[in-house]
């Protein structure tokens, strides 16, 4: 059961949705019940056969037309204000001025995430504290994407020009996967990402470690990474704290070891397979904004090395 | 079958015989040659849809997979929504429309013969101009439905969105000149005695579905110019950077879109409801419900639009008044699907391909139509919208709903229109392969969406069972390739070989069944009397006629 994300919920707001939708497929299953058993009966009851009499020209009845509308019409009614109560169980209405948690901006293809009352940047991984209902505000640097973790919450488009607010907040301790569901340019397979939900302590731990500044690096591979870094155009897209880096048209790097994958969720975040993306991202995530920077094999290896320091 | 003087018919078919050869067919304003020409078209672009729709699968057996890249997948499932709506469902079931209408209704042509040609012939013009992307710079590759901002300029730079653009644009005029044609025809040419109360349930839909692509198709080339314009011409319609909004072009979308879905739906109804009856050997079960539901489905389709946008943040008011829409069209449909079971009951049911895929349609249709109203309760949608349970939802409408209907239709007209009957036999293995091929597909992509893929991404991570329920649907695309194999082997081998199908191999009722088949160039010289909904069966059972006998709804 566990894999059927959104069977799974991991939240209140997830919870409504699920127990509604287990309702839902058991009225649904039922009607298909009857279509099928009133289909079957007559193919197999009414099948010609040799010497059968003429059929009896039958051409309607008002009232049995009048049941079979009337019966759907109390049926659907019933459905509908289970609907209405449920949409704000999973959804529920948000004070106007209420300020945001946290902001979220879809960009092709990785997610910005902009604690607003901490400060942290983060990209594609969402911490949050266990059991805190958070306000999001979702927005888009560019086209249209969906904001969805089906076992948290409902999914809702991040639209350019039109920001959006939903609650999130997790029951337990864990990753949960989240996806973009809006179709958005090449990648919106390797949209991916994840919120992980851990103790008020363990967050907190979390959010002072990403407000700290790097040290410098202190091997000499390194060091040579971080010159790499700051001498190339990485600085125009990327920001690290305590580079010349400050540009978030790609995911900021300030804490990137700390993260589980790469390129939202493209790959793990191995020191092999971080080496593979710097020497040909295309392949890893094919039509990645990432540029080839035709880096050789020692400059390649020393911003993996500098770049896996950023714990 | 002994033919009665009818009251003279007034007119006649324009003269265009004396053609030969292919010129006969390319400059022909004959209802027939057109209808048949819409059928062969729509069936060459239904190969093509179908052969992108096959590489799409290879791609998604398995995880991370790099059989096709992002980019050309992008541009398979745009081009595969597009042809299979545009230039495959709309055609065919056009082709049949203006194949069978003048049939039906005792008439000679369509009201406007050289407006039949040309509506025909546009919309085969906007087909190409599509295609014709492939040699400039590659298909478009925004998805069908094409939303701003990905599809304008700043995302989509290639001259692909701009014959997608234009292509349609040429569909939505032929297809409105089209539906003209036929609303007129109907009101106008209606054989004596033929009231509208009278007139087959075909083509009751195929009127109505004629007013609907009226009011729908113009929405779509609305917008469609007015995309063109922010792309060529460098307006801000829909870029918010600038004032625009890119929700309006969702808007615009789907206020065509949904009745859209209707478009493609209402004469596969049509052809159910002379498919079973037929079969049943019994009139239609509450022919006045059918026929009122119809029109009330086709109102219904024009408020619905929006829960194709239950995602996208319009606020609870919003969502709560087009849920309630929708749910209120699943009524009708039941409706019609409660009636055509009761058609069946007393009947005595004759299982040739053609019913076995209309009882198919019931069964099929049905999936789809409940799992459409799993997305009209608001807070599923919110789950299960942008899923594969929704691409599993609309493939049960569209194939397992349009296309099983279409496979009865032709199945069932296939003697009147060539004069030769379609192999029962080969029939046979043609149905049980696409109904085992459909189901292996797509029944389990209600389970994928429900597990969290997402539709229309090209590649996908090895979470479990991912991978195996993938590969199931793939093998299940094959079976369906198999048995669409099986159906132009079907076409070819009867063509030479089939039974000779005389005036009326099934013993059908309505007006199409008096005349040869095929149908000389002008139709009939005189139609039956009709003095009810079944003239044939009037004029075969004089003391049983339908007029005498009465009706109990």
């Amino acid at each position: 059961m566990s894999g059927i994300l959104t069977l799974n919920p991991l939240s209140p707001q997830a919870a409504a949705i699920s127990h509604l939708f287990v309702d839902i497929l058991g009225v649904l299953g039922g009607i298909f019940l009857i279509v099928l058993v009133m289909v079957g009966y007559a193919i197999v009851r009414y099948r010609d056969r040799p010497g059968a009499a003429p059929p009896r020209q039958v051409f309607g009845s008002r009232k049995i037309e009048i049941v079979w509308t009337v019966i759907p019409i109390i049926l659907l009614s019933i459905i509908f204000g289970f609907t209405v109560r449920s949409m704000h169980a999973s959804d529920p209405p948000i004070t106007p001025g209420t300020t945001p948690d946290l902001r979220v901006v879809a960009h092709q293809w990785w997610w910005e995430a902009d604690y607003l009352k901490s400060g942290v940047i983060a990209a594609n991984e969402i911490h949050i504290p266990v059991g805190q209902r958070w306000l999001l505000e979702l927005d888009s640097a560019d086209v249209i994407h969906d904001f969805w973790v089906a076992e948290l919450a409902r999914k809702i488009d991040m639209v350019p020009g039109h920001p959006n607010h939903i609650w999130l907040e997790a029951d337990r301790p864990g990753t949960y996967l989240g996806v973009c569901a809006e179709f958005c340019g090449n990648e919106h397979a390797w949209m991916r990402f994840r919120v992980i939900a851990e103790s008020a302590a363990d967050f907190d731990r979390w959010q002072r470690a990403q407000l700290q500044v790097p040290p410098k690096p202190s091997g000499s591979e390194a060091a040579a990474g971080l010159k790499l870094f700051e001498q190339n155009t990485c600085v125009n897209c990327h920001t690290i704290l305590g580079t010349p880096g400050n540009q978030s048209i790609g995911p900021d790097l300030t804490h990137f070891a700390s993260r589980t994958t790469l390129a939202a969720g493209a790959a793990d975040n191995t020191n092999a397979n971080l080496y593979r993306w710097l020497k040909d991202p295309n392949s890893i995530k094919p039509d990645t904004h990432m540029p080839n920077f035709q880096f050789d094999d020692a400059d390649a290896k020393a911003l993996t090395a500098y770049l896996e320091t950023l714990k | 079958m002994n033919h009665v003087l009818a009251p003279g018919m007034e007119g006649t078919a324009p003269e265009f015989a004396a053609q030969e050869g292919l010129l006969s067919w390319v400059a022909s304003v004959d209802h027939k040659q057109i209808g048949i020409m819409y059928l062969l078209g729509a069936f060459v672009f239904f190969g093509v849809g179908g052969i992108e729709a096959l590489l799409m699968r290879v791609q998604l057996a398995l995880p991370n997979n790099h059989f096709l890249s992002p980019d050309t997948f992008n541009q398979l499932f745009t081009m595969h929504g597009t042809t299979m709506i545009f230039l495959v469902l709309m055609p065919m079931l056009t082709g049949l429309t203006v194949y069978l209408v003048p049939l039906m209704i005792g008439a000679r042509d369509m009201a406007f013969p050289r407006l039949n040609a040309l509506s025909f012939w546009i919309q085969i013009f906007g087909g190409i101009v599509l295609y014709f992307s492939f040699f400039d710079g590659g298909a478009p590759n925004a998805g069908w439905f094409s939303y701003t901002p990905l599809s304008e300029k700043t995302f989509s730079s290639l001259p692909g969105q701009d014959y997608w653009l234009l292509g349609l644009f040429a569909i939505g005029i032929g297809t409105v000149a089209g539906a003209i044609n036929v609303i007129v025809t109907v009101i106008d040419l209606r054989a004596p005695g033929m009231s509208l109360r009278r007139l087959p349930l075909f083509v009751w839909m195929g009127f109505v579905n004629s007013w609907l692509m009226v009011m729908a198709l113009p929405i779509l080339n609305g917008a469609l110019v007015m995309l063109l314009i922010d792309r060529e011409l460098n307006a801000h319609f829909f870029t918010p950077e600038a004032g625009g909004s890119v929700i309006l072009w969702q808007h615009y979308f789907w206020a065509f879109g949904h009745p859209e879905v209707y478009i493609m739906i209402l004469p596969a109804f049509g052809i159910i409801s002379e498919v079973i009856p037929t079969f049943s050997g019994k009139p239609i079960f509450g022919y006045g419900f059918v026929a009122a539901s119809t029109v009330a489905i086709a109102f219904l389709s024009l408020s619905v639009w929006a829960h194709h946008m239950f995602a996208v943040g319009l606020g609870h008011l919003w969502d709560v008044f087009f849920g309630a829409s929708s749910m209120a069209i699943a009524v009708p449909t039941g409706v019609k699907i409660f009636n055509w079971t009761a058609t069946m009951y007393g009947g005595r049911l004759r299982f040739t391909t053609s019913m076995m895929f209309a009882v198919a349609f019931l069964v099929m249709f049905t999936i789809g139509g409940l799992s459409g109203v799993s997305f009209a309760v608001v807070p599923l949608d919110w789950q299960l919208t942008d899923t594969y349970y929704l691409v599993a939802h609309l493939h049960y409408v569209l194939f397992g709903g349009t296309v099983f209907a279409l496979f009865a239709g032709i199945y069932y007209w296939f003697p009147k229109i060539t004069g030769r009957m379609l192999s029962e036999h080969w029939g046979k293995l043609n149905f049980w392969s696409t109904f085992i091929g459909f189901n292996m597909t797509f029944l389990i992509q209600h389970l994928l969406g429900m597990m969290g893929m997402p539709r229309r991404v090209w590649t996908y991570p090895a979470l479990p069972y991912w991978g195996s329920f993938n590969l199931l649907s793939t093998i299940g695309a094959f079976v369906l390739l198999f048995s669409m194999l099986v159906f132009i082997w079907n076409v070819f081998i009867s063509l030479h070989e089939g039974a000779l199908a005389g005036d009326n191999p099934w013993g059908g009722w309505t007006l199409e069944w008096a005349t040869s088949s095929p149908p000389p160039t002008d139709n009939f010289d005189r139609v039956p009397p009709i003095s009810g909904r079944r003239p044939l069966w009037d004029l075969a059972h004089p003391e049983l006629a339908d007029e005498l006998v009465g009706r109990a709804e």
